[in-house]
């Protein structure tokens, strides 16, 4: 180790390599910066001000997300000048915009039960829908901001809703520029980016027509990324289901051959969002639009949820024992009659493993033959 | 596959995705990858955006991936081997290949020589419509890299030359020593999320799981032991192509079709109704009552992915797990129940108690999934081969050798397309995939904000062949060809290569497959979807 790369946060020293942030050194060492517009493996933008901290000799305080950690550097991440500022910006960011989730009169305690309260009432229909899921909220909660004196502001921009899977509202859009990021720099579709100056900056598209005009390939990147509700899957302002409701499984998606790593949002036995599974290969979080809208399929009404048997060119409902039965009993009629090899299976490949493998046991030691193949040779 | 196999001894990718950040080269061909791959073409489209990778793309669409590329080359559909011959004479010719590796790893070199000399830039230039400068140009990009990859998909394998093609980027990346090396390799991407998985499991007429031969008499002996049976066949049996004639000419009287809908992805589908219609009995399993289900005798209703429990493999041989988040609706069961509670009843009994059961089971019987475990995967996935339980697993193929020995040259000639345009159908049909949907749309048309997106079938027509035809955007068109005709409208579009007209094959109300050519790569039984001859017609 260097003698010199060496940096104290909080009274403690710590060893850097070169290049790392004030942020990377903490968050390797557990210590707790919040941050916000701040996307791991991206090049810091530094424009919320939430991840500030205090180093000794510098007056103003510095973003820990974009200041490198440099030898003998001392740190502190929680003086009261930091707080208060960290304060002050979220209470800024929450000012900028229409962030009406908070009860502004209301103690910061009840907060939850305010929360709960407020998904079931009528009138309330324009709360934020990502209440509870919003790392704005959360950072005002954990930091007690109060922003009673902060004048609602009326929304600015009319909500996007014309496409089928994301809808924007551009009122509730903090510029943190994660969206433009991961579109940019991830997904590499350059479909979004930072439009006009001043007052009116806004994330737009090629001349800021809406998503579907665009060309945006909804893969729902931006909507993963975003902190606030401003980008917001279409069925999730539907169904307005509290996260903490949702039970989270983890899975392979079931479209192409990538075998992205997906969570499965569920609740009352309905799959409620798609996400992607963060931090793991191959798909490091991201997905395409299959995977991330493409499971109505799964709770359509057409599935079939009964055995069929046809009589006289019409499907019959069956239990499972008569279906069985009948194709139990054909089978080994015809493998009498004509053979085991004038019977053929097509196994899938959508069907798992397992069930691929129970396939081809069943053809070649039930049946006797090794007529199996599935549709898709590559 | 079968194409990899022979130069290898392993059909599947060689190479992890993540292996595409280590390529200096990565060359794509026969693959639609940002509408077919999504989340692994973002890999390519960073590298090729943000690094010095260079990306060389050989399609005659102009498909989004070309905005990528240093080099798009748009060949003549059907004429791979041709323009990858070229490519290896030049790098022959200009010494620029890997002699070391050549001598030491592979065999078949004075063959391959021999024939690739034939195929000067001039005459490749002449079938292929590659200009010969051009082709120098990716010739020498590629030989030069350190490490450069192939990615290939259907538009490649989909050719009566399917396994010849395949066998020619073999050829092309040992030449240059790219296989077996960090950032290198030859790999197919599979299109369903499970394709590999089910090859891997012996969904295939001449194999046990793990590509063990059914022709091989102990392997025969040790699978008669482990499912405590008398004899089991040892006849290799008939592939889906196979089935759907014998079924034409009456020699297959019962089918029992899980999870597939031949009838709207088998080529030629006229013929597979017919053959189809012929059956005794026709069992179908699936999650909905599809154009082949409304067609069978029995309908077994099965769960969907997100109702089970189990693994898929993906494209990189990776092994992950499936987990069920919600039941299945009413009576719906999973497939291995469905499967094992009729072998019971056809007096075999099958009886496990999960999915976990089963995977003990293959883990026993196959050497390449010997390691692999419920527990090993909860959090990563393994990569077969995986020979034990301490094995790490293997994320890159044939390092140290191939599995084959030494990787194989095939000389192979360059053979022109079953069937092409003529006076009676002037234009070239080529077939795929959109981003929007999969498939034979099963499960992508229940989707509501899909089908908003891409409502409906289209004919993906170029400029000048619309101002030929007289063809406006949105047009409705009759396209016919020797074996049936559809109709759908026309979409103008930059993408399409004059001359050639494209089809998403996924709309059975527009069945791109009543028009494709069912004739067959001889050796891996795929049909030729992706050319075959038709005409338009406004109407
Ligand atoms: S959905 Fe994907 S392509 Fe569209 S704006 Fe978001 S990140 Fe970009
Ligand atoms: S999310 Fe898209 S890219 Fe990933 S496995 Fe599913 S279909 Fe493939």
């Amino acid at each position: 180790m260097e003698p010199q790369n060496i940096i104290n946060i909080n009274g403690i020293d710590y060893s850097f390599t070169p290049g790392e942030t004030i942020l990377e050194v903490a968050t390797r060492n557990d210590i707790y910066i919040p941050t916000l517009c701040y996307l791991k493996g991206m090049s810091p933008t530094g424009v919320c001000r939430i991840c500030l901290v205090e180093v000794e000799g510098v007056k103003t305080l510095l973003a820990s997300c974009s200041t490198q950690a440099t030898p003998g550097m001392v740190v502190k991440t929680d003086t009261p000048a930091v707080i208060n500022a960290r304060r002050m910006n979220i209470e800024l960011l929450l000012a900028s915009g229409d962030h009406n989730c908070l009860a502004r009169s209301l103690d910061a305690g009840l907060w939850t039960d305010f929360q709960l309260d407020a998904l079931d009432i009528e009138e309330h229909r324009d709360l934020c829908p990502a209440y509870g899921d919003c790392r704005l909220q959360d950072l005002a909660i954990l930091y007690r901001v109060k922003p009673d004196h902060v004048v609602p502001v009326n929304p600015k921009y009319d909500v996007e809703d014309v496409n089928p899977f994301i809808v924007r509202d551009f009122s509730r859009c903090i510029l943190c520029g994660r969206c433009v990021q991961v579109c940019n720099e991830i997904q590499v579709n350059k479909v979004i980016s930072f439009g006009y100056r001043g007052a009116t900056s806004k994330i737009i598209t090629r001349g800021d027509r809406a998503l579907k005009d665009s060309d945006c390939v909804f893969c729902g990147e931006c909507l993963q990324v975003c902190p606030v509700g401003a980008l917001m899957p279409k069925q999730d302002m539907a169904l307005r289901t509290p996260v903490n409701e949702m039970k989270k499984v983890r899975t392979t998606c079931s479209y192409c051959g990538v075998g992205c790593q997906i969570y499965l949002h569920v609740k009352d036995n309905r799959i409620e969002r798609v996400t992607g599974v963060e931090g793991t290969s191959p798909n490091l979080g991201s997905l395409c639009v299959k995977g991330r809208f493409g499971y109505d399929f799964v709770a359509h009404p057409e599935r079939l949820t009964t055995p069929l048997i046809k009589k006289d060119g019409e499907f019959h409902e069956a239990t499972w024992d008569e279906a069985l039965d009948l194709v139990a009993k054909r089978m080994n009629d015809i493998k009498r009659d004509f053979g085991p090899d004038s019977i053929g299976l097509f196994t899938s490949a959508r069907i798992t493993n397992e069930e691929n493998y129970l396939a081809q046991k069943f053809i070649r030691a039930v049946i006797g033959t090794n007529n199996i193949d599935h549709c898709a040779r590559l | 596959m079968a194409g990899l196999a022979a130069a290898f001894g392993s059909g599947a990718m060689t190479n992890p995705i993540s292996d595409i950040e280590k390529s200096d080269v990565i060359l794509i061909t026969g693959s639609n990858t940002t509408e077919n791959h999504p989340v692994l073409s973002t890999y390519i489209k960073r590298v090729a955006s943000f690094t010095d990778t260079k990306l060389i793309v050989v399609d005659p669409r102009r498909i989004p991936i070309t905005r990528f590329a240093t080099i798009w080359m748009r060949q003549t559909l059907g004429t791979d081997v041709a323009w990858i011959n070229g490519m290896m004479h030049i790098i022959i010719k200009e010494g620029l290949y890997d002699r070391e590796y050549v001598e030491f790893r592979t065999e078949g070199f004075e063959e391959l020589r021999a024939t690739v000399e034939q195929y000067t830039p001039e005459r490749v230039e002449k079938i292929t419509g590659i200009p010969k400068d051009q082709l120098v140009e990716a010739a020498h990009l590629y030989a030069q890299a350190n490490a450069a990859s192939i990615f290939y998909a259907m538009g490649i394998t989909q050719h009566i030359t399917g396994t010849d093609n395949v066998k020619s980027l073999a050829n092309l990346a040992m030449l240059c020593g790219n296989v077996g090396i960090e950032g290198g390799g030859v790999n197919p991407l599979r299109g369903q999320n499970n394709v590999q998985g089910a090859c891997d499991m012996g969904g295939l007429p001449n194999v046990y799981t793990g590509y063990q031969k059914i022709d091989d008499p102990s392997v025969r002996n040790r699978m008669e032991k482990a499912w405590g049976v008398e004899k089991l066949p040892d006849k290799v049996g008939a592939t889906v192509t196979g089935m759907m004639q014998m079924a034409h000419s009456g020699d297959l009287k019962a089918l029992y079709i899980i999870g597939e809908n031949p009838m709207v992805s088998d080529p030629d589908l006229n013929h597979a109704e017919d053959a189809i219609k012929n059956l005794d009995f026709l069992v179908v399993q699936d999650i909905f009552l599809t154009e082949t289900a409304r067609m069978a005798n029995v309908v077994l209703p099965s769960a969907a992915f997100a109702e089970k429990d189990g693994t898929f493999t993906n494209t990189e041989r990776k092994v992950q797990r499936v987990r069920r988040a919600v039941k299945p609706p009413g009576d719906a069961r999973e497939d291995w129940k469905i499967i094992s509670d009729l072998a019971d009843k056809m007096g075999y009994p099958m009886r496990y108690g999960n999915a976990r059961d089963i995977m003990r089971e293959i883990a026993e019987v196959t050497p390449s999934y010997h390691g692999i475990t419920y527990d090993r995967i909860e959090v990563d996935g393994i990569y077969w081969p995986c020979l034990s339980m301490d094995h790490p697993g293997t994320p890159r193929l044939h390092e140290e050798q191939f599995s084959r020995g030494l990787g194989l040259f095939h000389a192979v000639e360059y053979i022109p397309p079953d069937e092409l345009p003529d006076s009676e159908y002037p234009l070239y049909l080529t077939t795929g995939r959109i981003l929007y949907h999969y498939h034979t749309g099963t499960m992508t048309m229940k989707s509501e904000g899909l089908n908003a997106l891409a409502p409906e079938c289209f004919v993906e027509i170029s400029q000048e062949d619309a101002l030929y035809y007289k063809i406006k955007d949105n047009d409705m068109l009759n396209v016919a060809s020797r074996r049936g005709s559809i109709k759908a409208r026309a979409k103008i579009s930059s993408q399409a290569q004059k001359g050639a007209i494209f089809i998403p094959f996924h709309y059975a109300e527009a069945a791109a497959n009543r028009l494709t050519n069912a004739a067959l790569d001889p050796v891996a039984k795929i049909p030729e979807y992706k050319v075959c001859a038709v005409r338009i017609e406004k109407i």
